[in-house]
């Protein structure tokens, strides 16, 4: 290859977590010639850092389109997972038992009542069946639950996978795929000249046609560069591995689930820490004790390490996808599901983005103008 | 014995009571300040002077003379009314001063105006194939056992490796009437040429002539075969025999019951990483270790490190260093304060510092048994091998915690105490780059286990909560 | 596989291996006590179920792991035998119960 064509792509991918290898790869998939840079092996990295549910039942209050938009991923996730299984040979161990959000104490049941009720009556709302389950009744299903665990709430569309696995088969995909991967590779500056992109990178120049942004925190500063708005700030989130079990815990719950491995992991905290992404004893010690709670058994495990990660969060918590106006080309993707969204981005977000277009229908709500429409009003 | 509490402040915390540990210990106390020391072990002396208040030797001669200076320190220690906590493993350290100790009893955290870190070392990792079979054992763990239950090998025993505990081990075993069945070294023939501007400066050390009487000693004795340069253990369930080879030399085969191993130690950096203390790579020694001020004090305010995790030099200059550091740490916080052995201290540090970096370049293990191939075990806990870890690397992974993200090595129990070094390595080697500028694993607490119940136990403010709880 | 030396002296404490009464001695940690068992190995691995024993003897490498007095996933090396207990090897995964 030519010195030239090593330094020129259809489309330069900022950034190699789950968005950028996700979108990468489904852009590789029809026919891009794609670039990924990426820092090095210390950066904030949300991707190395999260809990590894495909989850639906959770999202989307205040927008019924985001819960939609998460459920059309949770279909496809499987299909998804099966290619890169496929074309890879590594497994994202991608399991749909449904899952649980379990509650402690009366008040707590109601509340989640009150939520998903609320939230699966929003207008355009998709149809999910959510049901409540009572003590005894979950008890069935999860067997060791505490005492003080009131019930839960349960969708069939949840489900879990392995997400470290899912970033390495995307990475081994998407270089199968002819994807460059350039590491050591943070992007300084982007320049729009003559309706293309050059970027100065740490390792060298590049130009390409298209620009996408995944690149975490960073985004925002990127982002003003080639016109667009990007919001994003940081929000840690904490949580707690346990040595491997022999298989316990057959369903995914919000805060607790039981990988492949037979690790159990115990989440989910948040916390506006600014990039402060040290773990304190006292979160832990809330989701070790909540853990404990809802499963006495649980509190015999030991403790192998633990996790903090900075999520990238919005002002309203759901992604932002967008195209610049003022720079054509130039794209942003930020969320904190890069799994449950990983379906998605590679089998949407990329074929649309690989046309040149990101179709308003789908994408309108998404925008970051919807930040300006409610600060204004 | 614990029979006091544990207070939730002190002057000095001191995690360790080796040689550095209970001579910090021993000056802070006797300077007047309230001084706690935490040791993981069941008895104080840590790994060189192992169970040295309770070893069930009489006769003082079979593990040498150095060793029972051991006794003498914890003595001191006592005596100097600092509180000794046993049976208790530190497993978190926060950048002011927090420390996270578990005992038999639980979790608690406690505060301290001064920490000193004296965790010693850990044996260098030793990846050759077969090295995870029973019956494959450090040079360490062998000393551990016979030192603490006067236990020795059965049947045929062959120690390998290079490394002055090495031959300590060898010369022990003898002294024992265990007889070796032979001594493979693998000490690399090209250190030889590069140790001669260091060896004038060996000559005049404390180590040379009890060096080379403990080393005529054991040749005399063992089949010392020199110039090792490939090694393998293999067997099924257990280790069964030794393959080795000498350069160009026809292949050797060695029916074994037992394998030591030994390449030199390491400092047992988790502790002092997941404060954020600073560390950078050191050639010499092979390892990371801590950026060190004057005093011994790190990066971060309040913490100093003594002793071999401060970069490796022996029990002597530990217990040196642990005076230094305990100096340091009761001027810091009394400025009248009363303290005996600083001048003796920096004399006898310089004293052993002379030959220390012969030792280093001497003993300086070969690349071959630092970077492994193939389906040789890089991760024990993980069960991850070199072949997986090269992939990896030819997939552009940039470094050690990228790599732990996509293979898991890691991320077992024991932090990358045992494959570390390794991955940092292999990824250096693999990218064309240095140890330093490839970096090592980001350690978190608990850097030693706690138990889910544990953790619940911890103090949890309203922040705490409401960082957690939604509904 | 390992053998006690003539002239060392200590108190003998009677711990259970798998079952099977042992005689170890005051101040052995399990680890030692396994090994002095003539115990080839002390646990099969979590992840391939492969034998493993004691590697470092001194808390840093985790394959001394072994089931004490019910207690699952102990290390071996960090605790001193006791008159009455039980040791178990530790195999595969731990119960969650255990």
């Amino acid at each position: 290859m030519s010195e030239e064509r090593a330094r020129e792509f259809d489309v330069a991918v900022i950034g190699g977590g789950l968005l950028g290898s996700a979108i990468a790869w489904g852009l590789a998939k029809v026919g891009s010639r794609v670039v990924v840079l990426d820092e090095g092996d210390v950066a904030y990295r949300a991707s190395r850092g999260n809990f590894a549910l495909v989850w639906v039942q959770s999202k989307g209050m205040g927008m019924a389109a985001y819960t939609r938009w998460s459920l059309r991923s949770s279909e496809a996730w499987s299909g998804f997972a099966d290619v890169l299984k496929q074309q890879t040979g590594i497994d994202p161990c991608y399991r749909r038992p449904g899952g649980f959000h379990l509650v402690l104490g009366e008040h707590e049941w109601e509340k989640r009542k009150q939520t998903m009720t609320r939230l699966l009556g929003q207008p355009g709302a998709p149809e999910i069946d959510c049901e409540m389950l009572d003590h005894d009744q979950l008890a069935r299903e999860l067997p060791g639950i505490g005492v003080e665990v009131s019930g839960a709430s349960y969708t069939q569309v949840d489900g879990h996978c392995n997400s470290l696995k899912l970033l390495r088969a995307l990475h081994t995909g998407m270089q199968q795929l002819g994807v460059a991967y350039r590491t050591e590779h943070l992007v300084e500056h982007i320049d729009h000249v003559g309706g293309a992109f050059r970027l100065s990178t740490q390792g060298g120049e590049l130009r390409a046609g298209k620009v996408v942004l995944t690149a975490g925190i960073d985004n925002a500063r990127l982002g003003a560069m080639v016109g667009l708005d990007v919001p994003v700030r940081p929000q840690r989130g904490q949580l707690i591995v346990t040595e491997r079990v022999a298989p316990f815990l057959n369903y995914p719950i919000t805060t607790i689930r039981q990988t492949d491995e037979g690790s159990v992991m115990l989440g989910d905290s948040q916390e506006e820490a600014g990039l402060d992404p040290t773990v304190g004893s006292g979160v832990t010690a809330v989701l070790a004790d909540r853990a404990v709670r809802m499963f006495p058994q649980l509190g015999r495990l030991n403790v192998v390490r633990t996790w903090a990660a900075l999520r990238v969060m919005t002002q309203d918590g759901f992604p932002i996808y967008e195209q610049s106006q003022r720079c054509p080309g130039a794209f942003v993707a930020t969320c904190h599901s890069g799994v449950t969204l990983a379906a998605n981005h590679a089998l949407t977000v990329a074929p649309c983005i690989a046309k040149g277009e990101l179709p308003a229908d789908l994408f309108q709500t998404f925008s970051a103008r919807r930040f300006h429409v409610s600060a204004a009003a | 014995m614990n029979t006091q509490a544990i207070r939730d402040h002190y002057d000095v915390a001191i995690v360790g009571a080796g040689p550095a540990g209970l001579a910090a210990a021993r000056v802070c106390a006797d300077a007047g300040l309230s001084t706690v020391v935490f040791d993981e072990q069941p008895s104080p002396g840590g790994q060189i002077y192992r169970s040295v208040t309770a070893t069930p030797f009489k006769r003082g001669t079979i593990l040498g003379e150095d060793y029972w200076r051991g006794a003498a320190l914890v003595a001191a220690m006592r005596a100097s009314g600092a509180q000794y906590v046993a049976n208790a493993s530190v497993w978190s350290l926060t950048r002011d001063r927090e420390l996270g100790i578990a005992t038999g009893g639980g979790v608690q955290l406690l505060r301290a105006r001064r920490v000193i870190l004296c965790t010693g070392a850990i044996e260098r990792p030793f990846p050759i194939p077969g090295w995870t079979l029973p019956g494959v054992m450090t040079a360490g763990a062998a000393q551990i056992l016979l030192k603490s239950s006067a236990l020795v090998p059965q049947g045929r025993v062959v120690l390998a490796g290079c490394g002055p505990l090495l031959w300590l081990l060898a010369w022990q075993y003898l002294n024992a009437g265990r007889r070796i069945d032979a001594l493979l070294d693998t000490t690399p023939n090209e250190n030889r040429s590069s140790v001669l501007p260091h060896l004038a400066a060996f000559l005049f050390s404390p180590y040379f002539f009890k060096g080379l009487d403990l080393l005529r000693t054991v040749r005399s004795q063992v089949n010392v075969v020199s110039g090792v340069t490939e090694l393998r253990a293999t067997g099924r369930g257990k280790v069964e025999e030794v393959v080795y080879r000498c350069g160009a030399r026809a292949e050797q085969r060695l029916q074994i019951d037992t394998l030591l191993l030994h390449q030199g130690v390491a400092p047992n950096v988790n502790l002092a990483l997941s404060a954020g203390i600073e560390h950078r790579w050191n050639d010499a020694q092979l390892c990371f270790l801590p950026t060190l001020g004057a005093n011994a004090d790190t990066s971060v305010e309040g913490i100093a490190i003594a002793g071999d995790g401060a970069g490796i030099a022996g029990a002597q200059s530990a217990e040196q260093r642990g005076v230094l550091a305990g100096v340091a740490a009761a001027r810091s916080l009394k400025s009248a304060a009363t303290v005996t052995g600083e001048t003796q201290a920096r004399a006898q540090i310089a004293r052993y510092q002379r030959g220390r970096m012969f030792l280093d370049l001497f003993y300086r293990p070969a690349k071959q048994f630092r970077i492994p191939r193939g389906d040789t075990v890089v991760c024990r806990c993980e069960e991850v091998n070199a072949r997986q870890i090269d992939e990896i690397i030819a997939l552009g992974c940039p470094g050690p915690n990228q790599m732990k993200a996509f293979l898991r090595c890691g991320m077992g129990p024991c932090q990358g105490r045992f494959c570390g070094l390794t991955v940092t390595e292999m990824i250096a080697e693999g990218r064309g780059l240095t140890p330093q500028q490839i970096g090592y694993y980001r350690l978190r607490p608990p850097v030693k286990p706690i138990t889910v119940a544990e953790m619940a136990s911890l103090p949890k403010t309203a922040a705490d909560l409401k960082a957690v709880v939604r509904v | 596989m390992f053998q006690r030396l003539p002239d060392a002296s200590a108190t003998p404490v009677r711990i259970s291996i798998e079952g099977e009464p042992f005689e170890a001695r005051e101040g052995d940690t399990v680890a030692a006590a396994l090994l002095a068992a003539g115990r080839d190995y002390c646990r099969t691995t979590a992840i391939s179920g492969t034998l493993r024993a004691p590697y470092c003897m001194m808390g840093v490498c985790f394959d001394c792991l072994v089931s004490i007095d019910g207690v699952a996933n102990r290390q071996g090396c960090l605790v001193r035998v006791r008159e009455g207990m039980h040791v178990e090897i530790q195999r595969g995964k731990r119960e969650v119960a255990t």
